[in-house]
């Protein structure tokens, strides 16, 4: 059991790049503006571990890592550790470099209501890209 | 002494189109070969800036760039407000042959990105002889379809999305300027209007069944496309390529669906070399 856990937990890494993701967001003042109309919660999954993000006004109000059994969503982002890795790094490879190259490649699902995805694209794609700030990830 | 003023003269010519009265906005810069340029889906000539205003080009070469209809400064056509744009293989076609009729432009050069590289494929097929050369930018037979088309054009979306979807099929290296100026072109585009041309792209201009009759011998056929574009990428015209004698692929290091916008310095790496050849061979 105890092994399945350390199995299922993301590296070290990529949680460490993540986790910088609302101090980035809630820093940047044009992005939390470009967002300005956006209050809804998403789930990032890295792998297999969910994580919840909830935006207020553009603003990240929390950063949570699931499972939280029966909390909702309204669009989800999920894709392999390894997509996630290419994704922040600052200088990303192709077909890595931006969400819609990743969902078309099949190495990122994107489900739910996109509506509100599609309504703030910009904000959204650079929101998630956020980590890559900061000098990008070590490969 | 005044202030710099950039070589391209904008003016407009009067064509009859689909049969209806058209009035396309065209620039244009240098003297010698016609090298007609086209401009993507949902965009204008303004992605020519770069080429018309390089020396090395219009040293040899007449650039011109006209705006689709409903393009950039090219108005719909009169009663527009009661249709929905859409172009097809057909009027694409019309408008390119249309505009090098009504300049007299003999045999040109006619370089297009995106639904312009794919529609001078069906320029190969159709009417070669009608041109010294064909150059295609990220151009393929055919794209997998990647996202629903209706996110374009619906009230409780902003057309800006069109800008936000395209934003990432441009390299990371491009320098922020001309990228963003790229995306501004977009953001200004008509309503409807990049959806209307992704109808010739996704639906009406699919010619993979076709493309196997192009002969380079009569028009040289030449295919570029950027590393970082995913939606025509390498893979697509490099199978679109081996269906082809003699079309010649080079794939463009850090650049995407818009090398002559997105980053015109190195983009004129890779399309200074084939004008060259290009000019030589006539």
């Amino acid at each position: 059991m105890a092994q399945e856990a350390i199995g299922t937990a993301p590296a070290a890494d990529l949680v460490e790049r993540l986790e910088r993701m609302p101090a980035l967001v809630n820093g940047d003042p044009w992005l939390v503006e470009r967002g300005r109309f956006v209050t809804l919660d998403i789930l990032i999954e890295l792998g297999r571990i969910p994580y919840y993000l909830a935006v207020e006004r553009g603003r990240i109000a929390a950063l949570e890592r699931g499972p939280k059994p029966l909390h909702s969503w309204r669009f989800a982002l999920r894709a392999e550790e390894d997509a996630w890795r290419r994704h922040w790094e600052k200088m990303p490879p192709p077909h890595y470099h931006d969400l819609l190259a990743m969902a078309k490649r099949g190495a990122l699902s994107i489900e739910g209501d996109l509506q509100p995805f599609m309504a703030n694209l910009f904000y959204f794609k650079e929101v998630i890209a956020a980590p890559r700030r900061n000098g990008g990830a070590a490969r | 002494m005044t202030a710099p003023i950039d070589p391209i003269i904008g003016r407009y010519v009067h064509v009859t189109l689909g049969g209806r009265a058209h009035r396309l906005y065209f620039e244009e810069a240098g003297r010698g070969i016609p090298l007609v340029c086209l401009h993507t889906a949902g965009a204008d000539g303004r992605q020519f800036r770069g080429m018309m205003t390089d020396g090395a080009i219009t040293d040899h070469f007449r650039v011109l760039a006209f705006d689709l209809p409903w393009h950039g400064k090219s108005s719909p056509p009169e009663g527009w407000q009661r249709e929905e744009y859409r172009l097809t293989t057909r009027s694409y076609t019309e408008a390119i042959r249309g505009f090098c009729m009504a300049l007299d432009l003999e045999r040109p050069v006619v370089l297009g990105c995106s639904i312009g590289g794919r529609i001078v494929l069906n320029l190969a097929i159709e009417h070669a002889a009608e041109f010294r050369a064909l150059i295609g930018l990220e151009a393929a037979d055919y794209q997998a379809p990647w996202y629903d088309r209706d996110w374009l054009y619906r009230p409780d979306v902003h057309g800006e999305v069109s800008a936000a979807l395209v934003s990432g099929m441009m390299a990371p290296q491009s320098p922020d300027a001309s990228r963003w100026e790229t995306l501004w072109h977009y953001m200004q585009g008509g309503p409807g209007i990049f959806k209307g041309d992704l109808y010739f792209y996704r639906v009406d201009g699919d010619l993979r069944d076709r493309v196997g009759k192009i002969d380079t011998k009569l028009c040289p056929l030449y295919l570029l496309t950027g590393e970082y574009d995913f939606s025509c990428t390498p893979e697509d015209t490099a199978r679109t390529a081996k269906q082809i004698a003699g079309a010649e692929v080079t794939v463009m290091k850090e650049l995407g669906h818009f090398p002559m916008s997105e980053n015109p310095a190195q983009f004129r790496r890779y399309i200074l070399p084939i004008l060259e050849r290009i000019r030589q061979r006539t």
